[in-house]
């Protein structure tokens, strides 16, 4: 009872829409516009591109006059500014300081652009500006309707008013409308994307009339794509608000209307299916509804009622518009709400007939993509197939133009985008070079996948960019490409140069090289240099050390750059310099001689992000150097790094630390350097509690630390912080602890002088005893790292310590029981060093005592202590005695948790294994049947210390009763319970020689029951396995039943046996069994064609086994009967079993050819193996023969 | 390709082609054939010492001349190739 169906309680589902975990930048890709179809030179030829085509020219002059607009809009900002300022200074009293430049705050290495920071500027004027006054709405203004344009993170304001033709259709007090369109920047794909805000209050904006350009030509949305539909000439008449579709003219809609209404944003999806629901709940009941539910003769209304509500009530058509008939024609999956704006058209069928070809067939590519994108697995497949298979038949045109759009879907989710992207992936396979006026299109859809943040996605995309340039071509790419390179949005020159990197490892980075100069020289403007300089960077992130080749030229490319006149280019090059080199390490030195000195020079010229990057660089490049040099460069640019250590700059701090370890690691690096220059300073300033909180900067600086230790030894390092493991922050002890862990583990403790040793033990039992975090491992494992690497050191401490460890054994918190438990099995071996064999055997009591421990982690880490010491001292030592622990043990085994099954198994696995003399046999017995139980366990582990454990046992008692109780267990119904019992009769039979177990298992297979066969073939199986060449002793006596077996008409039958014979042949190989294993093969062979995968994969093997024992000659004779038989069936199996056989046996099938006898002018004899060297009176002569009288030949010269 | 394909080494025929020259297949003529157990045997003769030593003495030739030979004849170890039938 209570069970609420979280289907069908009214609200949304979690989202799975990839919109929802995006961040803002991500986010700017909607923004984008999948820009019309470009000219194909190579296609055309030399015809004179007609101009409505757009060309690459046409390309590169929008960009053009995109930066002019952007220029001009920036100076028009600036003189403002000025004149306000003048204004300003004219009133204000003549000694005010004229206004602060603003500061930038800027994402590291996420360039901004200029207007930016003409942005923030013009943003902090504004608070006196009345220009600006009322612009709550940040920067939607028209401009945003062009391509690739974005609002930036900062919104700029001055846009909407200075705008010289003012937008139609725009209301005067659209700017009052609070934040609109503000909070879902770019959310809806087509160019008027200010149109539809969210307005939580039930505004109406009408749609503005688009401006013409050549963008509207795009087919960006599925309006104006279909013929049929009216498209984004009409204005949209959707209204977001509490009655959405309240309006006459859609109280009856079509389908097309659907189709014509314009893109919708996400919120107002939601909020469309959210009111959808409420309004079916809430609708009023017809009598005859009524009637259904009051039936006079049910008294269970209210459940009739519900049952009404969650099934009839969707079965009844209100006639309202959102009733749109949810089973599709033609078979077709259902859509969603914001499928039809897509899809639409394909509701009306009707008019099927009257439609033309051209329409026919983008009605069909529509059809077959929804049941890619919502249709159930099977539909997908097929239709995938068929998109495939058809793509050149429908054209590159109408396909992308159908697939694309869906892909910019605001509300795409990741497994439809996956699914899609397969789709592209496949039709450009098929298209090839017909791809080429839609890359730009593809790549607007596909570059934001390089950013995304699955992992898989990021796969993909490189994975189709690599396809497309393949499919396309080097020219075309870059045509297509280049005018994005110094795009004034940052967001496309990062894609594009993350594609263009992809480009350079898919066609080779050589063909890459001249444009890349090209681009890094560009003097038109400092972001090109800059997108070509990230490409480079991005080269060397993807190809790794595969960069090495051409990595002269590649810095040569960059290097210009550390000088440029941009600060941002000079920083992309620093960092692009640093990436290379770490990709290129430890190689490739010389490449980088030419941009040593201007890094130099950086270094000590430049300051803040700059000084970051060319630190960075520097950093990456040293380890490259010879000691002699590393050790200069080390000394030269550590006084600065000493002086950054200070930086508040969260960035530089990280810098610094990896640079510093980079340096610190180099060969040439002396210790008494780092040691009297670094070290002071270095903790000075990062061994503070506030490094402990930053996880990143946590890790970098234990990773420093251990370096340098590395270098200077364990005492330094361990001196200088083991007081801080005193420290009150825990945060902070933590970090201490895991240093002088990895540390200690790297070095060992033999640098820790006794006073050192002292303080080290006393301030880790501080921290073990202080901790309160979930995070428990750093001190338990910095805790065992210590105690074993100070070996017989301990001793002294040993008391203390296991007082510690009993009184926390009693401790209420679970957590600390478990711990103190675990530490028992970390320190067990050095307390058998120090000898403290009775504190341990105390130490067992204790443990056993706490055996009903209820907890089942605490138990099985108790468990596990216990293994620890028992494993240490052995089963005589032990206390308590093994004939007191085993039977405690016993119980515990019923235990489902996988901790304690793990634990516990070992623990007995380990006594049965040592001690099996100390228990009594039917003690055993009564183990081997809870073991039974055990083979179910989920965990590998489990179930292989199980079989192992009936191996122990085995051997301990004999195998008689075991056996008797595994062969019963072959019964059961499950299998994998059968299996593990194969295996552990194969196991005991292996520690029990097989001929103790063979009589009575071959026994068993008279048992006329399959399941039971089947388990003795498959024991045979692994027994063969198992004993290896022991198997010449019993292939005789096994082989009738075998023979028996590869008859059966049971394909498992088949296939266990002649996977046994796989063994069998492999165990015995050399051993001089061939008569048995031709016999076999015999019975194998006939199995080849066998189409059931699993069965033709074992005859195949054990043909494989065969050529191993019987030599590649007798198999290819086998062979050679059915290699040009007349079906070609039978010589498709048998040219398999060749191509194995030549793969296994290459040489050695030389001798074994077949004579093949000359035909007309192809000779195929070998007359060289015919060659004969005989000695007759002691001259030497030679004889060739035909093959065929060598064997006669050979009986006369024996 | 087969189900069965799927997880055995035939699985990637193509690309076994590729590495394995000599493989063959279920339209492999006898020409094709024979010229691969031609380059598989010179092949083998160069590449066991003795059994090039052993040619040498039996024609009464160096080593080196007889590798060269030998190396020579797997160009077109069984002449030109029949014109194919048509089918």
């Amino acid at each position: 009872m209570g069970h609420v169906d979280p289907v069908d309680d009214g609200l949304p589902k979690k989202s799975q829409r990839i919109i929802d975990r995006e961040d803002d930048y991500r986010r700017r890709r909607l923004a984008r516009i999948i820009s019309p179809e470009r000219h194909d030179p190579f296609a055309a030829g030399e015809a004179t591109p007609d101009p409505s085509v757009r060309t690459y020219a046409d390309a590169m002059r929008e960009n053009d006059l995109q930066k002019q607009k952007e220029q001009l809009l920036r100076d028009i900002a600036q003189k403002k500014k000025e004149e306000e300022e003048k204004a300003k200074e004219k009133k204000a009293v003549p000694e005010q300081q004229p206004v602060a430049a603003p500061k930038r705050r800027n994402r590291w290495d996420q360039s901004q652009d200029g207007d930016a920071s003409a942005a923030a500027g013009s943003k902090k004027a504004k608070t006196s500006s009345d220009w600006d006054a009322p612009d709550a709405t940040p920067g939607i203004g028209r401009w945003d309707a062009t391509p690739g344009r974005v609002g930036d993170a900062t919104p700029s304001v001055r846009r909407n008013r200075w705008d010289e033709t003012p937008t139609p259709g725009r209301m005067a007090d659209a700017d009052a409308t609070p934040a609109a369109g503000g909070i879902t920047p770019g959310a809806t794909p087509s160019g008027a994307w200010d149109a539809t805000p969210k307005l939580p209050g039930g505004l109406v904006t009408p749609t503005p009339k688009k401006q013409r350009s050549r963008w509207d030509e795009t087919p960006a949305s599925m309006g104006s794509a279909t013929p049929g539909g009216t498209g984004a000439a009409t204005p949209a008449g959707y209204t977001p608000g509490p009655t959405p579709f309240g309006g006459d003219n859609l109280a009856t809609p079509t389908p097309g209307q659907i189709a014509s209404r314009g893109p919708m944003t996400p919120e107002q999806y939601q909020l469309l299916r959210w009111e959808r629901d409420i309004e079916e709940r809430n609708r009023p009941l017809t009598d005859e509804e009524l009637d259904t539910i009051f039936i006079p003769t049910h008294t269970h209304t209210s459940k009739k009622a519900a049952r009404y509500t969650n099934t009839i009530g969707h079965t009844i058509n209100r006639g309202q518009q959102f009733d749109v008939p949810k089973e599709l024609p033609g078979g077709l999956p259902l859509m969603k709400p914001e499928d039809y704006q897509y899809f639409g058209t394909l509701l009306n069928e009707e008019e099927e007939e009257q439609l033309s070809p051209e329409e026919q067939k983008e009605r069909k590519i529509m059809k077959l993509l929804l049941k890619v994108k919502n249709g159930t697995p099977p539909q997908r497949k097929t239709a995938l197939r068929q998109l495939t298979d058809k793509a050149r038949e429908f054209g590159a045109g109408p396909l992308f133009n159908k697939i694309l759009p869906l892909l910019m879907q605001p509300t795409i989710e990741d497994q439809e985008r996956h699914l899609l992207v397969k789709v592209i992936d496949r039709v450009l396979y098929k298209l090839d070079e017909l791809v080429r006026p839609f890359v730009h299109k593809i790549l607007v859809v596909i570059e934001p996948l390089l950013i995304d943040e699955d992992y898989y996605a990021r796969v993909e995309g490189r994975e189709i960019i690599s396809n497309l340039s393949k499919a396309a071509g080097l020219a075309t790419m870059i045509a297509a490409m280049r005018p994005d390179i110094d795009n004034i949005d940052e967001y496309v020159r990062n894609t594009t140069a993350r594609a263009f990197s992809v480009v350079a490892s898919a066609l080779g980075t050589p063909a890459l090289l001249p444009f890349l100069k090209a681009v890094c020289q560009s003097k038109k403007s400092w972001q090109a240099r800059h997108t070509g300089i990230k490409i480079v960077q991005q080269i060397a992130i993807l190809m790794g050390c595969a960069v090495l080749p051409h990595l002269k030229s590649l810095v040569e490319i960059i290097e210009h750059g550390l000088s440029d006149e941009n600060q941002k280019v000079r920083t992309i090059t620093a960092l692009s310099l640093a990436t290379l080199a770490e990709a290129a390490a430890p190689y490739g030195i010389e490449s980088f001689d030419t941009v040593l000195k201007p890094l130099w020079k950086g270094i000590r010229s430049h300051r803040g992000k700059v000084l970051a990057a060319f630190l960075k660089a520097i950093g990456f490049i040293i380890p490259l150097m010879d000691a002699l040099y590393a050790s200069y460069y080390t000394k030269e640019v550590m006084q600065i790094l000493i002086r950054e250590f200070q930086s508040p700059d969260e960035e530089m701090k990280k810098i610094v630390l990896k640079v510093v370890k980079q340096c610190v690691s180099t060969e040439g690096v002396e210790a008494d350097y780092i040691r009297n220059d670094i070290l002071p300073e270095f903790f000075r300033h990062f061994w503070v509690r506030r490094m402990a909180l930053d996880r990143r900067n946590y890790k970098q600086l234990v990773e420093t630390t251990v370096e340098m230790a590395n270098k200077v030894g364990v005492a330094d390092i361990v001196g200088r912080i083991v007081e801080d493991l005193k420290d009150e922050s825990e945060p902070y002890r933590r970090m201490v602890m895991e240093t002088i862990e990895k540390v200690v583990a790297n070095l060992g403790a033999s640098d820790i002088d006794a006073r050192l040793e002292e303080l080290l033990i006393d301030g880790i039992l501080y921290a073990f005893q202080e901790q309160t975090s979930d995070d428990a491992n750093v001190m338990l494992n910095g805790f065992g790292a210590v105690v074993n690497a100070l070996g017989q050191r301990v001793k002294p401490y040993l008391p203390q310590i296991c007082g510690t460890i009993k009184w926390r054994l009693n401790n209420k918190s679970a957590k600390v029981r478990q711990q103190a438990a675990d530490l028992i099995s970390r320190i067990a071996i050095v307390m058998k060093q120090c000898q403290e064999e009775q504190l341990m055997g105390h130490l067992g009591v204790v443990l056993y005592e706490y055996l009903g421990e209820e907890y089942p982690e605490v138990l099985g880490s108790i468990l596990g202590a216990l293994k620890a010491i028992v494993n240490v001292i052995g089963m005589t030592k032990m206390t308590p005695p093994i004939k007191d622990l085993l039977p405690r043990l016993t119980p515990i085994l019923k235990n489902r948790h996988e901790k304690v099954q793990e634990n516990c198994i070992d623990l007995v696995g380990r006594i049965a294994d040592r001690g099996a003399e100390f228990v009594p046999a039917r003690e055993w017995m009564r183990i081997c049947f809870e073991l039974l139980e055990m083979l179910k366990a989920h965990k590998k582990g489990i179930r292989r210390a199980t079989v192992n454990t009936f191996g122990y046992i085995a051997k301990a008692i004999g195998p008689q009763d075991v056996l008797a109780t595994l062969l019963n267990n072959l019964k059961v119904q499950e299998r994998q319970n059968r299996v593990c019992t194969t295996v552990a009769i194969a196991i005991v039979a292996e520690t029990c020689s097989p001929f103790t177990v063979l009589p009575a298992l071959m026994n068993e297979y008279r048992v006329p029951e399959l399941n039971v066969q089947n388990g003795v073939l498959k024991s045979l199986s692994f027994l063969f396995e198992y004993i290896g060449e022991m198997g010449k002793d019993y292939i005789y006596a096994v082989t009738p039943l075998l023979e028996d077996a590869l008859m059966d008409r049971d394909l498992v039958h088949r296939q266990t046996a002649a996977s046994a014979v796989k063994h069998m042949a492999l165990g015995v190989a050399g051993l001089g069994c061939e008569d048995a294993l031709v016999h076999l093969l015999n019975y194998v062979w006939p199995n080849i064609f066998e189409t059931s995968p699993h069965v033709i994969n074992a005859v195949m093997e054990a043909i494989e086994g065969m050529r191993v024992a019987l030599g590649p000659a007798v198999i290819l004779n086998y062979c050679l009967q059915g290699l040009f038989h007349p079906a070609r069936k039978v010589r498709e199996v048998y040219w398999k079993i060749y191509n194995s056989l030549y793969i296994g046996a290459q040489d050695a099938l030389v001798a074994a050819y077949p004579a093949l006898d000359d035909d007309g002018d192809n000779i195929y004899s070998r007359p060289e193996l015919a060659m004969l060297v005989a000695s007759e009176g002691g001259a030497m002569f030679r004889i060739y023969f035909p093959l065929g009288i060598l064997t006669r030949f050979a009986e006369e010269f024996p | 390709m087969q189900a069965s394909d799927r997880f055995n080494i035939n699985s990637q025929l193509e690309h076994l082609q590729a590495k394995y020259v000599g493989t063959g297949h279920a339209d492999l003529n006898r020409f094709e054939w024979a010229l691969n157990i031609q380059r598989d045997s010179y092949a083998s003769y160069i590449g066991h010492y003795p059994v090039l030593a052993y040619f040498a003495i039996a024609e009464n030739e160096s080593i080196g001349r007889e590798r060269h030979n030998f190396m020579q004849k797997m160009l077109l170890p069984c002449g030109l190739p029949p014109e194919r039938e048509e089918d």
